[in-house]
This record gives structure tokens, C-alpha cells and sequence, in this order.
């Protein structure tokens, strides 16, 4: 097996606007190894999110491809599992149990019992024991997306892809649930990629950091991070300094072309 | 949350109305062949009851009702799933809809006359025509409304085609299918007493209740008549409550009513 289990490979996003092409992301080569965590940074608008559409396989590429362990991505599948920013990602007619425990049913063809002890396990975790029976409206935002998160690792995928799943909640919900993220990830070791606006939060969950700029929507830098895990490292302040520094110059250089 | 249909104050209000009546016939010392007295009614309504025939005759209604809403729901469904992969079979329906569903049922009966002749076909052809259109422009709305997310979480759940629809589109789409099977019920249940007014009895057929409440008139028997209106009054609530309690158990429950 090639060591980099996805890889992109000169990857342009064009969307129509009007008569003419919108360029979101121009030629973005990554090369992720199996159980890394790269975390995409950028300001808004830089494609993060199409990016990650296209990695899913919801959106095809205008130029380039996308290949998970060698074979070329075509379609969304349940190796490729999508925690999404909205709240409304959970069906709505079935309880946090149900949520998980159907969806390992559907992708894992799992018999029912063994389906719903792994998401037992898994809500666990996430700390929703005591809610298995509750409906999605009845949870508050940071529940809702723990039982995404439960549902998403469920499932084992060997890519998990996560757009901003915190940055509606508050800040102690926020750092909570990172926590669990790495909680989880350690247990599975899985490759995960994790679209955020926060300096912070990139240092805290990833082994790499790749850092994109606006107009067109490209890779600035990847920067690799010896700090995931860890939080207010004084060791960190200058790979901070670096990140936050290259996101000026490029709002910078990005207005000037204006 | 939406108050339910038997609270105390409908019950009160129910009675005091029921008090009225009896009240006003007794006072006004009106004709029992124009309006009869309360107990009258009831005494007509228990033997009609005893005797069978109400039964057999508000039975033969709603069966004519439960079949075609039966077909306009299978209808209404495949033309939707038409709807979905075609643009021209939704255009069609929309279309089909638009200028189908504004017409009274009950104006279809003559051209129903001619091509079926007076059987339960042509009664059936315009009860159908009186309940699909409302159930199938609320499907489709149900289905066109379905939140991208959903959809997308159920493709990457590796669903696709009927599974997608299944597992997806047709709970996502409860709350609009529930509005058209209610609004459909009320269309049709208008149009079949409507309808057998016209009709009469059929060989396969009573006559049903509104045959009944004609005939009934035509004998001068106006208790009769009078026990055949409450009794689709009767039917009308019970019915709405029985919507009431299944959106209770279902999209109420999972917070997706009044969406
Ligand atoms: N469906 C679309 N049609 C047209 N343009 C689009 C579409 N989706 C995204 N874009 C454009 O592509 C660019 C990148 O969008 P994208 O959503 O990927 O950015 P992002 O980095 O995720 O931003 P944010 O941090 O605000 O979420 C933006 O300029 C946006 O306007
Ligand atoms: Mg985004």
C-alpha cells in the first residue's frame, strides 16, 4: 500500500458565476498519511469547506483529483464521513441511539443488537450515556454534535472530515468536545481532516496544519505541529507567531489586489 | 403544541350547543319535520345503530373513501418518484395539479357518467380525482424541501436510489405528506357524500350516507335525515382526532411539526 492514504493531486474548485468560472481553489496538491490530522486553516472564502466537498465526493474537482488509498474519488461514501458545522445533520425522527446505532446498521450491515451496543460504547465517550432515548430537538447545540461525532467515528471510516463541527458553540462546549476528539482519535487513529478559523484550536488537534490563502484559494505553508495535545504551550508562541503572521500577509496582499 | 380537539371547553361548548337545540325547538314550537327535537335524532341515530343499516351505510362511505384515498396515495407517490428523475414529468404534474386540483370533484361527475356509467367506477374516478392532487403537490413539496444536509448525510451513509428514499426522503417528508393525506381526507369526504346524493345506491353499494340522508328526506323521515348529518359530523371529528394522535406520536414527538 502507498503510504499517503489520500492524496490530492492539483486540485482546482470552479464554480459558474454567470457567463464566466469563479476559481474557489487552484491547484492544491496534499499528500495525507493514514492516521494523520491536518487541519485546514484559512480565512473565509480561501475553499476550505469546497475542498472538503470534494474530498467527500459530493463535488467533482475542475481540475485534478482526489485519491483515497490509490483509488480515484468519485462519490460520497461512508469511509469518508462528514461531520458538518450545522446542527441539523441528525435525522430527526430517530433518538441518539438510533441516529448511531442505524447508521453503523446501514454501512457496517451489522445485525441490530451488535449495531446499538457500539453505539452505546461510543455515546459513552461522548458523554450522552443518560440520552440515549432523547430526539435530536430535545439536545442543545454541543449535544447534537457529540452524537454526530459518536455517529461519524462509529462507523470507522479510514477519513474522517470535520468543517467547523465547534464554531457555533461556546467556548468551554468547544474545548470539551475537542477533547473527546482526541479522546476518540486515539482509540481509532484514524485520518482525520478539520476545516477551523482557530489558531487554537488547529494547534490543539493537529499534526499538521496546512495553512491556505484567499484569491484564489490555494496552500500558503503546511507547517507541522509538535503541540496537538496540548494547550498554552510557551513553546508554541512562535509557531502561533508564523501562522497568524502569514494569515495577515495574505489578507494583506489579498486586499491590495483588489 | 396544538390543543387537542376533546378538551374540557370543546366538551362544554359541545353540550351547550346540543342544549340549544333542544332548547329552541322546544321554545319555538317549530315543525319536527323541519328541525325534530334532539332525542328524536338520537333515537333515530341508536336504531339506525341497532338496526344495522347506519352502520352498514357509514361503512360503505368510508370504504369507498379508504380506496380511493388507497389509489390516490399510489398515485400520488409514483408520479412524485416520476417527478424525481424527470423535469418533464414535473412540469406534468405540477401542471396536471395546478389545473386539476381547483376544479370541485363533484363537477367531474357527468363526464364520469359517460365513461363509466352509474357503478362504484365512476364514484371511485371522482373520489380519486377529489383527493390526488392535494396529496400529491404536498408530497412533492415534502420531497423538494428535504434539508441538503439530510440528503447529504444519507449519501455518505452509502444510500442511493430507493434506499435514499426510504431511509431519508419519505421521514424527512412526513410532516407535508401528513398536510396532504388531511387536506385530501377533507376534500373526499365532502365529495363522497356529495357523490352519493347523486349516485343512489349501486349493486355493489348501499348508497352509503348520503343516499341514506336523501332517502331519508324523500320519506319525510327527517330524524333519519338529521341522524345521517350528525352522524358524518361524528365521523369528521373522530377522524381529525385520529390525525391528532398519530402527529402526536410522530412528527410532534420528534420536533418537526410547525416546521
Ligand atoms: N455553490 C457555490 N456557488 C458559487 N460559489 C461558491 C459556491 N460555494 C462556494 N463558493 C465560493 O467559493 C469560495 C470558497 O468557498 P468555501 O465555502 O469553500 O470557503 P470557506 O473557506 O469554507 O469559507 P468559510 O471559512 O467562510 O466557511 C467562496 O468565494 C464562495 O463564495
Ligand atoms: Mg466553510
Amino acid at each position: 500500500m502507498n503510504e499517503a492514504s489520500l492524496c490530492l493531486d492539483g486540485v482546482g474548485i470552479r464554480y459558474r458565476l454567470g457567463a464566466s468560472d469563479f476559481v474557489a481553489v487552484e491547484n492544491v496538491s496534499l499528500e495525507i498519511k493514514s492516521g494523520e490530522r491536518v487541519m485546514l486553516l484559512g480565512p473565509s472564502g480561501c475553499g476550505k469547506s469546497s475542498l472538503l466537498k470534494v474530498i467527500a465526493g459530493f463535488q467533482k474537482p475542475a481540475t485534478g483529483e482526489v485519491r483515497s488509498n490509490g483509488r480515484k474519488i468519485t462519490e460520497p461514501g461512508p469511509d469518508r464521513f462528514v461531520v458538518f458545522q450545522e446542527f441539523d445533520q441528525l435525522f430527526p425522527w430517530k433518538t441518539v441511539l438510533g441516529n448511531v446505532a442505524d447508521c453503523i446498521r446501514l454501512t457496517r450491515k451489522l445485525p441490530r443488537a451488535e449495531a446499538a451496543s457500539r453505539a452505546a460504547k461510543i455515546l459513552d465517550m461522548v458523554g450522552l450515556a443518560g440520552y440515549f432515548d432523547f430526539y435530536p430537538h430535545t439536545l442543545s447545540g454541543g449535544m447534537k454534535q457529540r452524537v454526530a461525532i459518536a455517529r461519524a467515528w462509529s462507523v470507522d471510516p479510514a477519513i474522517l472530515l470535520m468543517d467547523e463541527p465547534f464554531a457555533a458553540l461556546d467556548a468551554q462546549t468547544r474545548a470539551s468536545l475537542q477533547d473527546e476528539t482526541v479522546k476518540i482519535w486515539r482509540e481509532a487513529r484514524r485520518t482525520l481532516i478539520f476545516v477551523t478559523h482557530s489558531i487554537d484550536e488547529a494547534l490543539y488537534l493537529g499534526d499538521k496544519i496546512v495553512v491556505m490563502g484567499r484569491s484564489p484559494g490555494r496552500v500558503l505553508r503546511i507547517f507541522d505541529n509538535p503541540f496537538a495535545e496540548t494547550r498554552d504551550q510557551p513553546e508554541s508562541a512562535e509557531l502561533r507567531h508564523q501562522i497568524r503572521a502569514l494569515l495577515a500577509g495574505n489578507q494583506v496582499a489579498a486586499e491590495e489586489m483588489r | 403544541m396544538k390543543i387537542p380537539l376533546f378538551n374540557w371547553r370543546r366538551i362544554v361548548v359541545v353540550i351547550a350547543l346540543l342544549v340549544f337545540w333542544e332548547a329552541a325547538v322546544k321554545i319555538s314550537g317549530v315543525s319536527p319535520i323541519m328541525v325534530p327535537p334532539l332525542e328524536s335524532v338520537i333515537a333515530s341515530l341508536i336504531g339506525g345503530i341497532r338496526d344495522f343499516t347506519l352502520i352498514s351505510s357509514t361503512w360503505a362511505t368510508l370504504k369507498n373513501l379508504l380506496i380511493a384515498m388507497g389509489i390516490g396515495l399510489v398515485i400520488a407517490v409514483a408520479l412524485n418518484m416520476l417527478a424525481f428523475v424527470s423535469i418533464w414529468a414535473r412540469e406534468t404534474l405540477q401542471t396536471l395539479a395546478a389545473a386539476l386540483n381547483p376544479l370541485p370533484a363533484i363537477a367531474l361527475l357527468p363526464v364520469a357518467f359517460l365513461w363509466f356509467g352509474a357503478g362504484d367506477a365512476s364514484l371511485l374516478f371522482v373520489l380519486v380525482n377529489s383527493v390526488v392532487w392535494a396529496m400529491a403537490l404536498n408530497i412533492f413539496t415534502g420531497f423538494s424541501t428535504v434539508p441538503v444536509t439530510l440528503r447529504n448525510v444519507g449519501r455518505i451513509m452509502g444510500l442511493k436510489g430507493m434506499a435514499l428514499f426510504r431511509h431519508v426522503y419519505v421521514p424527512a417528508a412526513l410532516p407535508y405528506i401528513y398536510t396532504g393525506i388531511k387536506i385530501s381526507w377533507a376534500f373526499g369526504w365532502r365529495t363522497v357524500i356529495a357523490a352519493e346524493l347523486v349516485f343512489g345506491a349501486t349493486a355493489s353499494s348501499n348508497g352509503g350516507l348520503g343516499w341514506r340522508i336523501f332517502v331519508n328526506r324523500f320519506n319525510l323521515d327527517s330524524e333519519g335525515t338529521f341522524a345521517g348529518l350528525l352522524t358524518i359530523v361524528i365521523i369528521g371529528l373522530l377522524i381529525e382526532a385520529c390525525f391528532q394522535q398519530v402527529e402526536r406520536c410522530t412528527i410532534q414527538r420528534w420536533g418537526m411539526a410547525d416546521r
